[in-house]
């Protein structure tokens, strides 16, 4: 016989804290600095327990606090108008914003960043990565819809991608396949800075109506802690702290122990059941349990209920008896949540989650007391003040600098270099278009989007390859949102003020583009070690940036995240903050397709062509070069566009509609044309006379506020006269042509005048091969 | 007319099953997993997804439900039963169809818009197809590769019981290009493709006209309703 353990042997309770001041404590292992383990101690009056240690090291890390970005992020909650604020349900600081779309729903959406697992693990990574947002979004009381994911990876040549690249598009796959939510859209980006540093962020979008908003907080007193879902196991111990908040040393030991597990089963379950107890009106608060695991969800619970909270640690079900009551609190076990649940609903609540079989354990209570206890087995070992675990964490004003190497960078122009172009010889620019267009970044990505179920709920209106995705909401109105996301790290790594506002306002466009009305800004800002004080000017540029956008485009940032030491050594990704535009169509009917789709239609450019290639897919795919500075941002040019494509739309005037963005004027007729294999003559003459640029500008160019048109001849005088009557500058460069036959699209043509007739069974074969040749 | 739609805990695809039967016209009467009655129902859609998970062999859980038992002894008393996706690998681990579906051939989850010829129209199923119709709808699975041995297969061709076909690509390996599959009375038809993602325009498969707009999945639950009214 062994012997009994005793559960309560050598605990480090509040009482021996109390009385073994001078004990050490691993704080510094945990992530903590000295200024901020003596505040703790400040705190509390006494020295922490181990338990109060894990909850604090966790809760005070970079990844939950926000310590090194708040001071930058307030800025999306002040620079804000009434306008802005008037569909605004719930803003910044919950788990997701909630915006009103109109006839009694709302829409939740955010977009996270799973970066540091998915370099460590890239299969689980990736899956929890999807099921982490998935939960928030389902957290605010509403169902899940769809999934993006906005991928960055290092470069194709080297052999370790193909694993990253591998493993993270199954995980998403794997997990967001089995929930059943269509993955409508996101972006894929090779580039050798993200090598050390893949960036996996996701984003998610539910709708709920008016009535089913929830929040997470505990405010009743009496009212019952429950924790349902998975139980609680050894995976992603202290993976925040761990992970997330610190830089990647190429000599230290593996981390792999700190990352999650998912079970994707497990949260489509959970999933139901909580819509389920939402519908039965049986939890008065609920909080998802991902970064920091319980010790988030008791303290943000009772934080934000203005209330306490009595928990008996013990009571959680866990898959291993011998979990430490440290390692309990720290645990980020997938597919848990914590509802609070008033006493005379447990019995209809039990039903439920007995219904769909998920295992639930009733910890505790909310108790009228400024106070977060917890106990194990009877004795206490956490005694808080929650405020001071979820959010009066540290803030750091830290050091800012100007980079002192970005005047050279940006002296580095394309001009000043004299990249050579090849505006004489139709030859070489027709075969710089090919590379160009079948380049990894600019390729089809239909290799990475197959493998993600895009029709699951029947209500997707718009996926990849369109310039957003749409999905419906009402079905008996056809009411419905769509969403795009955009970052250049390029342009940000040039000018990461004008960076965040090019990708605000890519999003934006590709938002209106499909006919939807652009609403509300969601994003996840990915940078190097804010230690560094050369990555917090450049955060700072890029919050100031996108903020000052937000005002200008007057829709406002709902939530996000911050995502810090993507760097492995001393080399910093660029810095990446991926913007997601949020928009609403009144009837998913009156969406814009991407491509063509008829013969004989006339094809407009909107917006003015400059000689911008500095930073550009040319630049980098033909000449293998960054520098200069970015695009010119016009946010009034952009609104103007935005309002314009709304109104034709609303005319049903605009047969397609496709954004300008990497790749240029080339890359937007390419895929306009490839979409549903339609062929097109295309003249640039007349483009050039008037903006004043040569060919390959007029090709490659990618000044911003641009969106590439196909217009019906029957409706060309009305649609030319509406741009006309709003100052939108538009020429016609084209018309549309043969639709080929068959799966080698017969008869299609893509005739670019001066340039080359591509063939566009060619064209689709060069700009499909290149993704399934690197990784099929 | 009440066609049931069964729910195991980790099916995805019973909202669109159920669409797909209301927009044919039919009432729709929900089928869960742990309770052992039909309720009455003219015919039965087990929807694709990931029933449990699907952590065995896919729908090898499912085929043992209580709802699954009924659905085979009125299977074989003459139901129409079709499975899609999940809900054909749950046909075949009950033994409703013989054969077996295992990992897509280049071991990747695809989706896609899929064209298929329908070889079969005798079937409760397919009856309001002409035969040898092209038709597309969207193909979205992990584990579709078909495959049975030689003599079934042989059975199967020789008896005309190969319901569907790949065209153009065969996209996950299966043997003899199969796609879907009948019983020998025509009262059970399984596939992996999702007839139910192709029944109203706007939300389906590109056609060569316009985006999204085919609906070659709607026929299917036509031909159930047509068979049921002529039973």
């Amino acid at each position: 016989m062994s012997e009994l353990v005793n559960p309560v042997a050598n605990l480090d309770t509040v009482a021996v804290a109390a009385t073994t001041p001078e004990k050490a404590q691993p704080w510094k292992e945990l992530g903590l600095k000295q200024d901020e383990y003596d505040r703790i101690k400040e705190i509390l009056g006494r020295r922490p327990t181990s338990s109060e240690l894990a909850m604090y090291s966790v809760m005070w890390s970079e990844h939950c606090s926000y310590k090194s970005s708040k001071i930058y992020l307030r800025q999306f909650g002040e620079k804000v108008t009434d306008e802005m604020k008037k569909h605004l349900m719930v803003g910044m600081g919950e788990n997701a914003g909630v915006v009103d779309i109109g006839e009694g729903w709302a829409v939740t959406f955010k977009v996270e960043s799973h970066n540091h697992p998915s370099y460590i693990e890239p299969f689980q990574g990736a899956a929890t990565g999807v099921g982490g947002i998935v939960r928030d979004i389902l957290t605010m009381g509403a169902r899940p819809i769809a999934v993006m994911d906005q991928l960055r990876f290092g470069a194709v040549e080297n052999p370790d991608t193909a694993r990253v690249v591998h493993g993270v598009v199954s995980g998403i796959s794997f997990y967001g396949n089995c929930l059943g939510l269509p993955n409508i859209g996101g972006e894929t980006v090779f580039d050798k800075v993200y090598q050390g540093n893949p960036l996996v962020n996701a984003l998610s979008v539910g709708a709920l109506r008016h009535e089913d908003l929830k929040l997470a907080k505990a405010s009743n007193p009496g009212d019952l802690v429950i924790l349902f879902g998975a139980r609680t196991g050894a995976d992603g111990i202290g993976g925040v702290s761990v992970l997330a908040s610190e830089t990647f040393d190429s000599t230290g030991p593996t981390k792999r122990p700190a990352v999650q597990v998912g079970d994707p089963f497990a949260e489509k379950v959970l999933i139901e059941c909580c819509l389920e107890l939402y519908h039965a009106g049986v939890v008065a608060g609920i909080q998802d349990l991902g970064g920091a695991g319980i010790s988030c969800a008791t303290s943000e619970l009772a934080s934000n209920g203005g209330a306490g909270m009595r928990v008996d640690l013990e009571k959680v079900l866990k898959r291993d008896e011998s979990l430490t009551p440290e390692e309990i609190l720290m645990s980020e076990s997938q597919e848990r949540m914590m509802g609070i649940v008033p006493k005379k609903d447990l019995k209809a609540f039990i039903a439920l989650v007995e219904k769909w079989e998920v295992e639930y354990s009733i910890l505790g209570e909310v108790i009228n007391e400024d106070r977060l206890y917890i106990n194990w087995h009877g004795e206490e070992i956490v005694n808080v003040p929650p405020r001071t675990v979820a959010h009066d964490g540290p803030v750091y004003h830290r050091p800012v600098a100007y980079p002192t190497w970005i005047d050279a960078l940006n002296g580095d122009s394309v001009a000043n270099r004299g990249l050579a172009r090849a505006n004489d010889n139709a030859t070489e620019l027709a075969a710089q278009l090919v590379q160009v267009v079948s380049s990894p970044n600019q390729a089809d990505k239909s290799w990475v989007t197959d493998q993600y179920d895009h029709y699951v709920g029947g209500n997707t209106a718009l996926a990849q390859p369109d310039d957003s995705g749409m999905v419906r909401v009402s079905e008996e109105t056809g009411l419905g949102v769509a969403i795009a996301t955009d970052a250049n790290g390029r342009f940000c790594q040039l000018d990461p003020y004008a960076g965040a506002q090019l990708a605000l306002a890519e999003a934006y466009r590709n938002v209106a583009s499909s006919g939807a009305n652009p609403m509300a800004v969601t994003n996840c800002l990915n940078f190097g070690s804010p230690e560094n004080p050369e990555v917090m000017w450049q955060f700072q540029q890029a919050t100031a940036g996108l903020a000052d956008a937000c005002l200008e485009l007057g829709i406002p940032v709902t939530g996000g995240n911050v995502s810090f030491y993507n760097q492995t050594g001393d080399v910093a990704i660029h810095p990446t903050p991926v913007v997601g535009v949020l928009g609403v169509i009144d009837d998913v009917a009156r969406r814009i397709p991407s491509g063509w789709q008829d013969e004989g239609h006339n094809i407009y450019l909107l917006g003015v062509t400059r000689d911008e290639l500095d930073g550009s897919a040319w630049a980098g795919v033909i000449h293998d070069h960054l520098g200069g500075k970015p695009p010119v941002v016009s946010l009034a040019g952009e609104k103007a566009l935005a309002d314009l494509l709304q109104g034709a739309s609303l005319q049903g005037l605009l047969a397609s509609a496709h954004d300008l963005a990497d790749g240029g004027l080339a890359q937007a007729v390419v895929e306009s044309s490839l979409r549903f294999g339609v062929g097109a003559r295309v003249w640039l003459g007349e483009l050039m006379e008037r903006d004043g640029v040569d060919l390959t500008a007029a090709l490659f160019s990618e000044s911003t506020g641009r969106v590439l048109v196909s217009v019906g001849r029957e409706d060309d005088v009305k649609f030319v006269g509406l741009c006309e009557a709003r100052n939108v500058p538009v020429l016609r460069i084209g018309v549309t042509d043969v639709k080929g036959v068959g799966a080698g699209l017969d008869g299609a043509v893509l005739a670019i005048k001066d340039v080359a007739d591509f063939d566009l069974a060619d064209l689709r074969d060069s700009w499909k091969g290149t993704i399934p040749e690197l990784f099929g | 007319m009440k066609i049931g739609v069964v729910t195991f805990p980790g099916t995805l695809d019973d909202r669109d099953a159920a669409r797909a039967v209301r927009l044919a016209g039919a009432e729709v009467v929900p089928l869960w997993h742990a309770d052992a009655n039909l309720h009455k129902v003219d015919a039965v859609v087990l929807p694709g997804g990931f029933s449990y998970g699907d952590y065995l062999r896919c729908g090898a859980i499912a085929a043992q439900a209580p709802v699954t038992q009924e659905i085979v002894k009125a299977a074989n008393g003459g139901l129409p039963v079709l499975g899609i996706c999940n809900g054909f690998q749950v046909l075949v681990e009950s033994h409703l169809l013989p054969g077996g579906l295992i990992r897509n051939e280049n071991q990747h989850f695809i989706c896609r818009d899929q064209k298929l010829r329908v070889e079969n129209v005798d079937t409760a199923w397919t009856n309001a197809f002409e035969l040898n119709q092209e038709i597309t709808i969207p193909l979205k699975n992990g584990e579709g590769g078909y495959i049975a041995d030689a003599e079934t297969l042989k059975r199967l061709e020789g008896e005309g019981l190969v319901a569907f076909r790949y065209l153009e690509v065969n996209p996950n390996g299966s043997m003899n290009d199969i796609a879907g599959l009948r019983n020998e009375r025509g009262n059970v038809v399984g596939l992996m493709p999702h007839p139910e993602h192709a029944v109203e325009a706007g939300f389906g498969p590109d056609t060569f006209g316009t985006m999204r707009s085919g609906v070659d999945g709607a026929k299917f639950f036509e031909s159930v309703i047509k068979a049921v009214v002529n039973a």
